[in-house]
């Protein structure tokens, strides 16, 4: 399997994104981005998830930041950053957990899957453990039928899963 | 390490079953699942179509040819692609545009592009350079989902490869013929898979739908004439190109008139779900048979035939042969070609608000009766799931599903919503009533809960 790239090590943004200011090399990046496009719009979704890959999330701060990189609206950022169920506008966890919840993982008991991953972190969909560590969301189909139920953890796609395989897959990511 | 293996997407079929003449989709897949490389491809007489095509053929001949193939959409219209690919050359000022491969795969159920952009990321390059030769596009986008990470990384490398090679880029095989692909990755949102709203999205606006016309093969990106394709599509026309129409048409043999083959998918609850590459046409009942059945000794009780958007069909269907035109006559709709299996446990109430429950949700919120009728489909069938319905609820949704439907939105999402809810109140409809509480009388409108 080719290698996953090391991620940028994530970096601590006040949990109400004040005082953000943007990276030099991610700024950089976004205006690299623009260039594969006849405008600058199109960057906009990369530079969100550009931002979020160093900080994990997308605060408020960053989106005239992004629209001054492009060139382009802040309202437009904006209204691009509260569509993608992708780009989180609030800090998350360590590890993003997100539950395919599609027709096929509902015929292979998905729900139960879901209501053991709610019962061993004590949350629920949309929320981040105690500790920091998690965030459980859903998602629609992740095409991984054949492996129903499935869900991702960070970039890994796991399935079938089941209850009693929770335990030690969550042991992986600490 | 995790002590279970991540999943990794498969073909069940074997190399020893899968021959370059009989199935041009997968016969270069590897048995242990890695890519395919660059050196791998062109031993497999890879890139031989482009070198073909863009030495001899012109834009027109390409299109003739794949107009007699009949090649149709892979994503689930089933529209002609030589017919969507001749709206690029109908005015000869238009400017060059875009060739877009539409490699978002979010239909529940559908799990056939990722096989063949992890493992064979070089075919759908080849299908795009010829597809974007014969739309005199100046340039292709991927547009692939954003959880699609091992797909990234593959067509990533295979993209490297084919610019280094000079496959990509200008002048490609000494032929004057420019062209570049950019991988471009979503950020969710299942709406993203509409052609329209793909569009808007890759220009990176919030992803709604945009009328019709002007068609987008006219003015699409950024208001130059733009091309989508499925993934799948696209993989076909290597072949099409190397073998010919004749060829196509024969795969599928006295199957189907649709010609080709077709990446065919079982899931739900069956004892071996997984994926063939099989002959346009092939009954639903082999397919069935190829995935071992039901599991736990269940019973068919009914089947998607392809994806969360087509209509349910019952056990008396398995019979028909899976192509575009049979199973529309039937009443619901091949999309992608992959059945999702309901067993005869499975009460249909719980499976409709989940399906319904995903349509409300990936609404783009865009047109008043998807992003307000969808969620009060939900509450409804929430209510007669609880046993908690009111009498006329099961009207109501009759009703619903027949006002969501074609022709009364902006575009086809709650349509695709509004199939499997009416054939499955068509076919189950005593299962509907049995959550109206007996004593009950009718709520008042705008008071459904």
């Amino acid at each position: 399997m080719p290698e996953t790239p090391t991620p940028p090590p994530r970096a601590p943004i006040a949990s109400d994104g004040g005082g953000f200011a943007l990276d030099t090399a991610d700024r950089q990046a976004m205006r690299r981005e623009r260039d594969h496009y006849e405008q600058p719009q199109a960057a906009c979704i990369e530079a969100l998830k550009i931002v979020q890959r160093r900080h994990g999330w997308v605060p408020d701060g960053a989106i005239p930041a992004i629209a001054e990189a492009l060139g382009i609206g802040v309202a437009e950022v904006e209204g691009v950053a509260t569509f993608y169920s992708l780009i989180f506008r609030r800090p998350v966890g360590r590890h993003v957990i997100l539950v395919c919840d599609s027709s096929s993982c509902f015929l292979c008991g998905v729900e139960a899957l879901r209501a053991a991953l709610e019962a061993r972190l004590a949350i629920g969909l949309g929320e981040t453990t105690v500790d920091g560590r998690f965030t459980l969301l859903p998602v629609c189909c992740l095409g991984a039928c054949d492996g129903a139920p499935a869900l991702m953890i960070d970039d890994d796609t796991y399935g079938p899963v089941s209850p009693d395989d929770l335990a030690s897959l969550l042991e992986a990511y600490p | 390490m995790s002590p279970i293996p991540r999943y990794h997407s498969r073909l069940r079929q074997t190399p020893a079953e899968r021959r370059a003449e009989s199935h041009p989709l997968t016969w270069r897949l590897r048995e242990d699942g890695r890519r395919v490389t660059l050196d791998d491809y062109l031993a497999g007489d890879g890139y031989a179509a482009v070198r073909e095509v863009l030495g001899e053929g012109t834009p027109e001949t390409v299109i003739a040819t794949m107009k007699a193939a009949n090649v149709r959409g892979r994503g689930g219209a089933g529209f002609s692609a030589g017919t969507k690919w001749s709206l690029t050359l109908t005015g000869d000022d238009l400017p060059r545009g875009y060739l877009v491969c539409n490699a978002d795969e979010m239909e529940p159920g559908t799990f056939k592009d990722r096989v063949l952009m992890e493992q064979l990321p070089h075919l759908l390059i080849e299908g795009m350079i010829l597809g974007g030769f014969a739309n005199r596009s100046r340039q292709g986008y991927i547009f692939l989902r954003g959880e699609y990470r091992e797909a990234a990384r593959a067509l990533a490398r295979a993209l490297e490869e084919a610019r280094d090679a000079d496959w990509l880029g200008p002048d490609i095989a000494g032929s004057g013929f420019d062209f570049d692909i950019a991988l471009h990755t979503g950020a969710g949102r299942y709406i993203c898979g509409e052609e329209t709203a793909l569009i808007s999205s890759l220009e990176g606006h919030r992803a709604n739908p945009r009328a019709k016309p002007p068609f987008p093969g006219q003015s699409g990106a950024w208001g130059k004439p733009t091309v989508v394709n499925n993934v799948e599509t696209l993989c076909n026309v290597p072949g099409v190109m190397r073998h010919g129409a004749d060829w196509y048409q024969a795969l599928s043999g006295s199957l189907s008139e649709d010609g080709g083959t077709k990446l065919y998918g079982v899931s739900g609850r069956v004892a071996r779900p997984g994926l063939w590459e099989l002959p346009m046409g092939t009954p639903a009942g082999e397919l069935l048979e190829r995935a071992g059945g039901l599991s736990d000794g269940r019973r068919l009780k009914a089947w998607l035939p392809g994806g969360a958007s087509t209509g349910f069909l019952l056990p008396e269907h398995l019979s028909l042969a899976l192509d575009f035109d049979t199973i529309g006559d039937a009443g619901s709709r091949l999309g992608t070609g992959l059945l999702t299996v309901v067993p005869d446990d499975q009460p249909m109430v719980p499976l409709l608000r989940n399906l319904e429950a995903f349509f409300a949700r990936e609404s783009c919120g865009w047109c008043t009766p998807c992003r307000d009728g969808l969620p009060w489909t939900v509450r409804l069938l929430a209510a007669l799931e609880r046993g908690e319905g009111e009498p006329g609820d099961v009207t109501l949704l009759e009703d619903l599903a027949r006002d969501l439907g074609p022709g009364r939105t902006f575009c086809a999402h709650a349509p695709g919503a509004a199939m499997p809810l009416a054939s499955a109140l068509a076919h189950f409809r005593d299962e509907f009533t049995a959550g109206i509480a007996p004593s009950r009388t009718p709520r008042a409108v705008g008071e459904e809960g």
